[in-house]
């Protein structure tokens, strides 16, 4: 094929030939699965597919009911606000214990351990502990009223107006560590001689963070976005392990609503169609930055 | 390439940095001394409590899960659940492991643990040897559009899993290898490519250029340089790799159920059978115990390999 | 797959070291409390006594995780060799995509056609004149569960009805017993729904919102009669923090709470419990307002497999289930309604027998499962659960419910 359409230049296409067969799972990974994958689905969330696929078009009449339906709402309110106070928390909670574990502090192992060890377990064995730990009768509420305080009211996993940031609490205690292993990285990577001029020139240490640092620690903001980010979107194991979604609706996610209509109301065409909402989002936000990040600097 | 143009575009931020902080500096000068003793022990007060308290927020947890599951039933309808046990049992461990039933199979976790290894550890060593190659090949022998289906890869990073099943059933239909264990490492090679080929990608830009230069000019080629020159110099970042892999495929819970059989679950699903298979009324430490169990595995590699971990993490994330 | 036809190997050779033509034939369904898991295995038993052996793939969280799961092996190229659905539309799909086993000759073996009663089961496992499943059971949903204990403790009587229930609600309040038990799971305060619908309202008044799907009739004051009897339970249940239905059942048998609304599956749970049907609880059919029950239920489907023993032993498996001594065995555990008039129950309790009683008088229904499809069935359930959990108003709520009518299939 190359060679027939530019015989000039017969090495264009045996140029790194190796490194594209060891591409080849990548490629077939990004082209068939995810590409592949989100084109079928855009293209059968406009069916009327049951149970199994089938190509009968109905134009937007899915799209039409699922921003019809109060649950999808819920779900994308939940999502919003989960998302954003998790990035706001995780990144806030993951920079001020890196930046207090860069004093050269003792048991610097010890705490990091700490602070890491949630990062091993399973969303679904989170969402239980903190069911648990949450739990009126036996949990937190429970104990501090058996102190004597009766009144107190601590009851987020069955009260549907709070019940996302019990959710929050148990999602923070799981991935901070790792946002804090993150940062702590980044901030180990930057020059002794920074922190030395700063000082030298009375800057206070806040102000150097903030204005100094923080800069220049933008790849590890990045990657630590990334990862955060992706978790957000994925917010299913958690909310099914710790509430099941309720009470009633009340800590309904987009990925649940997908896999609820998907598969128990065996509606694919509805599950597809609130999929392909949740690419829409995700490619607004994420497509542009990936291409900034990783694509467009072809010249270098 | 892409990857050091970040890294010199950082280092050249703090070349930019660095004179003007200098030229203040001079301005500015004096030594300022060493801060007093007085307000070290006081910032070292405010120090620690702040990790104090945030240890005990992470600790809570397990400290509830280990108390609870060494409980007896009784004891726990009664007490609450930060208080230590008046009467240690280990029954619930027992029953955990062994005993507890999913209808008609009455064997616990135990029958899991060893499907979980069977999956664990292809999936792992798969994944890991794909991506690696696939983010040597993103660092050091970038072709036309690589960076392209890279774009699409990390953007993939994004997709939830539920939107890709019913692609991927279809895939392994027609390939033959659905629910067989080979179609399940395919699936987590899939899974795992994004973040790992990430990491893999930076790690490997980060080296040094000059070595990648002076092999090639010796007349080393693509998986001779891979093999002899970038594996022995990237344990940190095989290590990561290989924690966020054991953690994930391990605690992987909804591809363990869909594309296994009942003889052939892993751990995890055997958990949600335990914990969601509710006798009579809820036994909450033998749920405990069998969470313990069952995130045992990860714990302890993280226990064991923490600091190689920060290390990894350090050289894989930091230079994006 | 050498891993897997070595545990195969060994599962075999362990269990049934005898039997040389055992065929293992692997079963999934989602009964895992206690009565269902007591129940499960008196089927395993006598498909075991035929000579195969039957592999046990219960899956736990309900149907709602099950289902997914086992369509996703049937389509994906991978069946089991039998599987649990509620008979009705849930499979229907997969019939007609040709996954899915045609059971004719079993059946016309097997008598089925006059044995089974109600016909109306038969009538779900047909499609296109050919019988795709294996009726097990019958479920229906109207019971009300009362805790003769908690109405003793709150100084009022054991009510006779639902009405009466209601009118307890405050004494029981009062003397620090929650009302009515309703577990946090949608599909349990849907079920709740429709048991008030038939019960309260009436089966012209089910047949035709559900069968007829007449919006009009949904959106009258007949429905909204039924809202308001929903808006009363909502407030009773408030409160009652579990998830699943069996832990709800829990608070009634421990007089934590004064009656459940649930079907007839929880007698299984009183059954383990060794409570009396009379003295220690109270049952009561169409809760206790009319005489008319609906025959859902559970049905055996058989995925189409090459492999020609195993398909042979899905045909053992298929008459055994739906065999006389089976039937007994496997309802009185599990508290449900054999699907043949012909067998004897002399061994059931109180509670079974009025059950039995009045789908033997006739006074049945279909259940929801059959009428409407899944998707429908979940948006009710979405409504419900949001109903029953929130304070959406009685008028939200039934216009919500009727454009979901009207959109039915």
């Amino acid at each position: 094929m190359a060679k027939s359409v530019a015989p000039g230049r017969p090495n264009q296409f045996l140029r790194n030939l190796n490194s594209k067969i060891a591409c080849i799972p990548m490629m077939l990974t990004a082209l068939v699965i995810f590409l592949g994958g989100t084109v079928w689905t855009v293209i059968y969330s406009f069916t009327n597919s049951k149970l199994l696929p089938r190509a009968t078009f109905v134009g937007f009449d899915q799209y039409e009911r699922l921003w019809a339906a109060s649950r999808w709402i819920i779900s994308i309110q939940n999502l919003a606000i989960y998302g954003v106070l998790c990035l706001i928390f995780s990144l806030l909670i993951g920079f001020v214990l890196a930046a207090l574990m860069d004093q050269k502090i003792r048991f610097e192992n010890t705490f990091r351990t700490i602070f890491l060890y949630p990062f091993a377990l399973s969303f679904i064995v989170t969402g239980l502990v903190w069911q648990w730990v949450l739990n009126p009768e036996y949990g937190v509420q429970g104990v501090v009223r058996s102190l004597g305080w009766e009144s107190f009211t601590f009851d987020p996993l069955y009260t549907p107006e709070i019940v996302i940031y019990g959710i929050l609490i148990a999602g923070l205690w799981q991935g901070t560590g790792l946002v804090m292993c993150l940062m702590l990285a980044g901030l180990r990577g930057i020059d002794e001689d920074i922190w030395k001029a700063a000082r030298v020139d009375g800057i206070p240490m806040w102000k150097t963070y903030i204005f100094i640092v923080i800069p220049m620690m933008r790849p590890v903001f990045i990657t630590t976005l990334v990862l955060i980010a992706s978790g957000i979107v994925k917010l299913y194991d958690l909310v099914v392990a710790q509430t099941s979604g309720g009470p009633g609706n009340a800590s309904e996610v987009p990925a649940k609503y997908v896999y609820d209509y998907m598969f128990q109301a065996q509606n694919l065409g509805q599950g597809f169609a609130a999929s392909t909402m949740m690419l829409l989002t995700v490619a607004i936000i994420v497509v542009p930055w990936a291409y900034l990040e990783f694509g467009g600097r072809k010249r270098v | 390439m892409s990857d050091t143009s970040t890294l010199n575009a950082t280092t050249a931020g703090i070349d930019a940095m660095s004179p003007e902080l200098k030229v203040r500096s001079s301005l500015n000068p004096g030594p300022r001394g060493r801060r007093p003793k007085r307000v070290l022990s006081r910032r070292n007060i405010f120090l620690y409590g702040i990790l104090g308290l945030a240890a005990l927020y992470y600790l809570l947890p397990l400290y509830v899960m280990v108390v609870t599951s060494l409980k007896g039933m009784p004891e726990i309808r009664l007490g609450n659940i930060f208080s230590p046990p008046v009467e240690i049992t280990f029954e619930p461990w027992v029953k955990a492991w062994a005993q507890a039933c999913t209808g008609l199979n009455c064997d616990g976790l135990s029958r899991g643990f060893w499907n979980s290894v069977r999956i664990l550890v292809p999936s792992v060593v798969v994944s890991i040897l794909v991506a690696s190659v696939s983010g040597y090949a993103l660092a050091n022998w970038r072709f036309k559009g690589s960076e392209l289906f890279f774009s699409i890869l990390i953007v993939g990073a994004f997709i939830p899993y539920q939107v890709m099943i019913y692609p991927i059933v279809i895939i392994l239909r027609e390939l033959g290898i659905y629910g067989t264990l080979t179609g399940l490492v395919i699936v987590h090679t899939i899974f795992g490519m994004p973040i790992l080929t990430l990491l893999f990608r930076n790690y490997f830009a980060s080296l040094p250029e000059e070595l990648f230069k002076a092999a090639r000019i010796d007349g080393a080629g693509f998986w001779q340089i891979y093999g002899r020159i970038m594996l022995p110099m990237s344990l940190p970042i095989f290590v990561v790799a290989m924690i966020l892999q054991v953690t994930g495929i391990w605690n992987d819970f909804l591809f363990g159920v869909v594309f296994t059989r009942p003889d052939t679950y892993p751990m995890t699903v055997q958990l949600n059978n335990i914990v969601n298979s509710v006798q009579g009324v809820k036994e909450y430490n033998v749920n405990m115990a069998a969470t313990l169990l069952t995130g045992a595995v990860p714990l302890i590699v993280y226990f064991v390999s923490g600091r190689l971990f920060v290390r990894g993490i350090a050289a894989g994330a930091v230079k994006g | 797959m050498r891993i897997r036809a070595f545990t195969a190997f060994l599962a075999v050779s362990v269990a049934m070291p005898f039997a040389a033509h055992a065929t293992d034939l692997e079963v999934t369904h989602w009964w895992t409390s206690g009565g269902e898991a007591a129940a499960v295995a008196e089927l395993a038993k006598a498909f075991d006594a035929t000579g195969n052996h039957w592999v046990d793939g219960a899956i736990a969280g309900s149907g709602g995780t099950a289902r997914p799961i086992m369509i996703s092996r049937i389509t994906g190229g991978d069946p089991m060799g039998a599987t649990q659905f509620n008979h009705g539309r849930q499979a229907e799909e997969l019939v007609q995509s040709g996954l899915m086993r045609d059971l004719t000759d079993v059946a016309e073996k097997g008598k089925w056609k006059d044995v089974i009663k109600p016909q109306s089961l038969l009538a779900s496992c047909t499609i296109n004149g050919k019988i795709y499943c294996a009726p097990v059971n019958i479920h229906s949903w109207q019971w009300l569960w009362l805790s003769n204990e908690a109405f003793k403790k709150a100084g009022v009587e054991v009510p006779k009805n639902w009405n009466e229930f209601v009118a307890a609600g405050p004494a029981l309040k009062k003397a620090g017993i929650q009302p009515l038990a309703l577990g946090g799971q949608p599909w349990q305060a849907n079920g709740l729904f429709d048991a008030l619908v038939i019960s309260v309202g009436g089966t012209d008044l089910y047949n035709k919102v559900y069968k007829d799907k007449d919006a009009k009739v949904a959106a009258g004051p007949d429905m909204a009669k039924i809202f308001e009897a929903a808006d009363q339970a909502r407030q009773l249940a408030k409160g009652s923090n579990v998830q699943d239905w069996n832990q709800a059942t829990n608070l009634v048998l421990t007089g934590k709470a004064g009656g459940q609304i649930m079907g007839d599956w929880a007698q299984g749970e009183f059954q383990i419990a060794n409570k009396k049907a009379g003295t220690d609880y109270t049952c009561l059919p169409g809760l206790g307002l009319n005489q008319t029950l609906t025959t859902g239920g559970d049905a055996f489907y058989f995925p189409l497999l090459k492999d020609a023993e195993k398909s042979k032993a899905q045909e053992v498996l298929a008459a055994t289930i739906v065999d006389p001594k089976t039937q007994v065995a496997f309802n009185l555990k599990k508290g449900s309604v054999p699907i043949r008039g012909d067998v004897d129950l002399a061994t059931a309790n109180d509670c079974m027998k009025k059950g039995i009683a009045i789908i033997a008088k006739g006074g049945v229904a279909t259940s929801t499962d059959q009428l409407i499809s899944a998707d429908t069935q979940k948006q009710k359930e979405d409504l419900m659960s949001e109903f029953f959990n929130t304070s959406i108003s009685v008028k939200d709520a039934q216009k919500r419910f009727v454009s979901l009518i009207e959109a039915a299939d």
